[in-house]
């Protein structure tokens, strides 16, 4: 619990209506959407300006309370649960869409505007902000910089980062700060923007953030294509880029996910198949269409079983249900669904799936994997029971051995969910005792007092390798 | 007030009684925050939300906390919508673990006296007994007819009642004289080719209040080809128990009805009620654990369907020439209609097939009514916001005709439509009442 004199100071900032300590509210925001991690905060605090939030802050670091910046509460790695207590800050006051300038095509936002709903004003203005994760209907924008989050548009348009241009900050010690601006250029000094977008909330608070824009492409064309065999399916994405076309969309789904697909929606999806690639592209439309038909002949040329190509929207909205799908009909299957988000280079993707299955036999698991074949961002997702004991250590090691295995083909432990706490104990396997040394010194150097979201991205101790690495 | 022994009892009976699977079943990812309206209403309050709802019945029953005051507040202020089942992609049935919460709560919680004696009267004394559904709705009828309305509005005794309330009574439909409440048909031929024989479940409240949309439904049945049936034996549905915390009731009326409706060799059991349907098209989890019941209700279950499916599976859009003078329709979902008898399409399709009228989808048409039961009694405030944010949306469609398929909706979009003064431009309809109207229209043609 809060000591009264904090208490007291934090009700004088955010009055009694923001502010909240009771064993309900507190309940409700232990968690986020990360399984088996729960830990009660000690009060949920919502401010309404920058300048309350600097109040917070400055009270936090002086009495070393830990603080939790959280938006809809939606990632995967246990990034916003308060796991060392102290206050969970709730931006649902600043929601705000600030600006929307078509002359510099950017977007100023506050942190606890709905992705989705910022999708929606841009796109009215033909517009396009491209960076879709899948909880886009639910995530606040401030999440998404937090994160770093990606989505189904990746490889062609790339991630959150890439859209990220000012930034207000609130520092660890109460200052407040604004990186970059509406511009193109601009190296005047270090890049604060790139460091504190990904941070999860371990360097600052997010305050406000302007976002760059890109016109709306005018067409958009969808295909779904079966294959026999894994390598096909692989080579055909390899070829695809090689022929110099860079898709929308190239998403994939493995046999086991076809076959709990099938199961849970009866699409009439052929459970035979090895892979199904879902491939978009876009662009103005007879630009799209080429591609699309160019895509098509490298499909079959790498022996697809079929290349289905859609005729009207309906036909390419049926064509995605079995992508979409594939989260819900994986999580039907048992109580708890681990997903994760192991990613390599896209030219090692067969071996990276071929890998995780052996892996699941050997660990006795249901992994179905799918994701993002074009920027090898795979999830391989597991369903399971977290009251099986016994059964969640193996999906630990099964997950070590997966993290290991991407790591191996030069790939990373995460591609857009992010470290939190959940994969904290597997950062130094990809970054080496240095990178996180250096890591460490930033860190230290913004919060000595480690108040901002500690215990996420830096882990007490690191999991031991499950092989040597090479 | 809950005392500390009560909570003790309460916290005890979730740890035995709550479907533990169901609640792991939640995996937290929040897909159901923007389709819950409560969530939404309170400007984003996690514990108005499902996910927020479930992790706090899982905290009870994990000992995490106890079943407080805030607790209890949680789960009542819930429409129990179901606007989060069809949006969750693990499939849990937030329903049915809000149906046992509640249950829990309300048997192990001494209620105020005044509280106890509505309860009573209103469980036991009078829904579960169509004689006296009669009489009341009689005394009301009595009340509108006698003078006694209009003397009482004079006087300005309803001045004493609550806002919605006082609203509420504007609103009610004029009721039919106890005669007509009387005789009901048992039977009734299909007009025409026969293509199913099906039976009607009649309703407490549509038998009564609403007897003039049972006729207008049945009337629609026989246009169809359907024989009817109506067995005189079936009762109240039980929903009104099973969401307010009284499940040993509804079982009882469960088991009636089920009797009532066996051996009658019908292919389908016919409502009109989104409410009622959705509670019904449940029986079988609702006696899951009766072993003697429990595969009678799935036989049950299996043939409930909506008025508006069966009406669109025979083709009767098609066959029978529909029109209206010229208006605007805009539809107003009943959420357990959609949400758990998942029947959205049939109603949108029967509206737009009316010649001359113009269909406009009016946005966020799923999003609750704030009727919900008896919600918008015990929970008027909360209830009125809901509804001024539907006006908003059903004015905006420039609509004249709101249609709806529940009485409980089709009340509250009466009272919205009162409230703000629209009486004069705008109408609220139960569907089958507008399609009876379209039937009657273009015959004339």
């Amino acid at each position: 619990m809060l000591a009264n004199e904090v208490k007291e100071k934090l009700l004088e900032i955010v009055t009694a209506e923001n502010f909240a300590d009771s064993k309900t509210e507190r309940l409700v925001y232990s968690y986020d959407a990360t399984p088996n991690y729960q830990s009660l905060p000690d009060a949920v605090v919502s401010p309404r300006n920058t300048k309350e939030i600097s109040e917070i802050v400055k009270i936090c670091n002086e009495y070393k309370i830990p603080i939790v910046p959280r938006g809809s509460g939606t990632n995967l790695c246990a990034g916003t649960t308060p796991t060392s207590g102290g206050i969970v800050l709730l931006f649902k006051h600043m929601n705000n869409i600030l600006e929307l300038d078509e002359e510099n095509l950017t977007i100023t936002v506050q942190p606890g505007v709905i992705t989705l709903d910022l999708i929606n004003a841009v796109e009215e203005k033909g517009l396009f902000y491209p960076p879709d994760p899948s909880s886009m209907k639910i995530s606040t924008i401030g999440g998404n910089i937090n994160e770093n989050s990606g989505g189904l548009r990746g490889l062609k348009y790339g991630v959150t980062r890439d859209y990220v241009i000012a930034l207000e900050v609130v520092l660890p010690n109460g200052d407040i700060i604004r990186t970059g601006g509406k511009l193109a250029k601009d190296v005047a000094g270090y890049d604060l923007t790139r460091l504190m977008v990904g941070s999860e909330g371990t360097l600052g608070i997010i305050t406000e953030a302007t976002l760059k824009l890109i016109p709306m492409p005018e067409a958009r064309k969808t295909m779904l294509v079966h294959y026999q065999n894994l390598d096909a399916a692989a080579k055909s994405v390899s070829k695809i880029i090689a022929n110099k076309i860079i898709p929308a969309t190239l998403e994939f789904l493995d046999q086991p996910t076809l076959k709990v697909v099938e199961d849970f929606a009866r699409i009439g999806l052929p459970t035979d198949v090895e892979a199904v690639l879902l491939i978009e592209q876009d662009g103005p439309v007879e630009v799209a269409q080429r591609d699309i038909d160019k895509i098509a002949e490298i499909c079959r040329q790498e022996q697809a079983v079929s290349v289905n190509i859609a005729t009207s929207e309906a036909e390419a909205d049926a064509l995605r249900t079995a992508r979409r799908a594939a989260l819900s009909a994986v999580a039907r299957l048992k109580p708890t669904t681990i997903l994760e988000d192991a990613t390599v280079p896209r030219s090692e993707i067969a071996k990276m799936v071929m890998a995780i299955n052996e892996i699941t036999k050997k660990y006795q698991l249901t992994i179905c994997t799918f994701g993002h074949a074009g920027d090898g961002n795979l999830h391989p997702t597991c369903a399971t029971d977290a009251r099986n004991h016994e059964e969640m250590e193996r999906v630990e090691q099964a997950f070590a051995e997966i993290f290991e295995k991407a790591i191996e083909l030069g790939g990373t432990i995460t591609g857009e969910h992010g470290v939190g706490e959940m994969k904290a104990p597997y950062l130094e396997w990809k970054l080496k005792k240095e990178g996180i040394a250096a890591m460490k010194a930033i860190k230290t150097a913004l919060d000595p007092n480690n108040i901002m979201n500690p215990g996420k991205v830096f882990a007490k101790e690191t999991r031991k390798r499950v092989v040597v690495a090479r | 007030m809950t005392t500390v022994e009560e909570q003790t009892k309460i916290q005890e009976q979730f740890k035995r009684r709550m479907d533990e699977d169901e609640l792991l079943n939640c995996m937290r990812c929040g897909f159901c925050l923007p389709s819950c309206p409560t969530y939404i209403e309170s400007g984003f309050k996690e514990s108005h939300s499902p996910r927020g709802r479930i992790a706090l019945m899982k905290a009870v029953v994990d000992g995490v906390i106890e079943p407080d005051e805030d607790f209890e507040r949680s789960l009542e202020l819930c429409l129990g919508c179901r606007a989060c089942e069809p949006v969750c992609p693990s499939g849990v049935r937030y329903g049915h673990l809000l149906e046992e919460a509640r249950d829990i709560i309300n048997q192990n919680k001494k209620h105020s006296l005044p509280a106890r004696i509505v309860r009573k009267t209103v469980f036991h004394g009078l829904f579960p007994h169509q004689n006296r559904m009669r009489g009341a709705v009689g005394l009301l009828g009595f009340y509108q007819r006698s003078g006694l309305q209009a003397a009482a509005r004079k006087v300005g005794f309803l001045g004493l009642l609550p806002d919605t309330l006082v609203t509420m009574e504007k609103v009610l439909p004029k009721v039919p004289t106890m005669k007509e409440m009387k005789h009901r048909p048992n039977h009734l031929p299909a007009i025409g080719q026969q293509v199913h024989r099906v039976a009607f479940f009649s309703g407490c409240l549509m038998d009564t209040m609403f007897l003039k949309t049972n006729d207008a439904t049945t009337k629609l049945l026989q246009l169809a080809g359907c024989e009817i049936v109506v067995p005189p034996s079936q009762t109240c549905c039980g929903a009104l128990h099973g969401h307010s915390g009284e499940k040993a009731s509804a079982k009882e009326l469960a088991k009636r009805n089920i009797a009532a409706f066996e051996d009658l060799q019908a292919d389908f059991i016919i409502t009109n009620a989104g409410g009622c349907g959705a509670f019904l098209i449940e029986y079988d989890h609702l006696l899951k654990d009766d072993p003697e019941w429990s595969e009678r209700a799935k036989a049950f279950t299996d043939k409930i369907k909506d008025i508006s499916e069966i009406l669109v599976a025979v083709g009767f859009h098609e066959k029978v020439k529909l029109a209206l003078p010229q208006q605007v329709i805009a539809y107003q979902d009943s959420c357990h209609l959609r949400n758990v008898m998942k029947t959205a399409a049939a109603p949108r399709i029967l509206l737009q097939s009316i010649q001359d009228a113009v269909y406009k989808e009016m946005k966020d048409a799923d999003r609750c009514c704030g009727s919900a039961g008896i919600y918008n009694i015990i929970e008027s405030e909360s209830s009125m916001v809901m509804l001024d944010y539907k006006m908003t949306q059903a004015k905006a469609t420039q609509a004249t005709t709101i249609v709806t398929t529940n009485p409980g909706c089709l009340l509250q979009m009466q009272l919205g439509i009162e409230k703000e003064g629209l009486s004069s431009k705008m109408r609220g309809v139960h569907i089958v009442d507008l399609l009876i109207e379209a039937v009657k229209h273009g015959e004339r043609l």
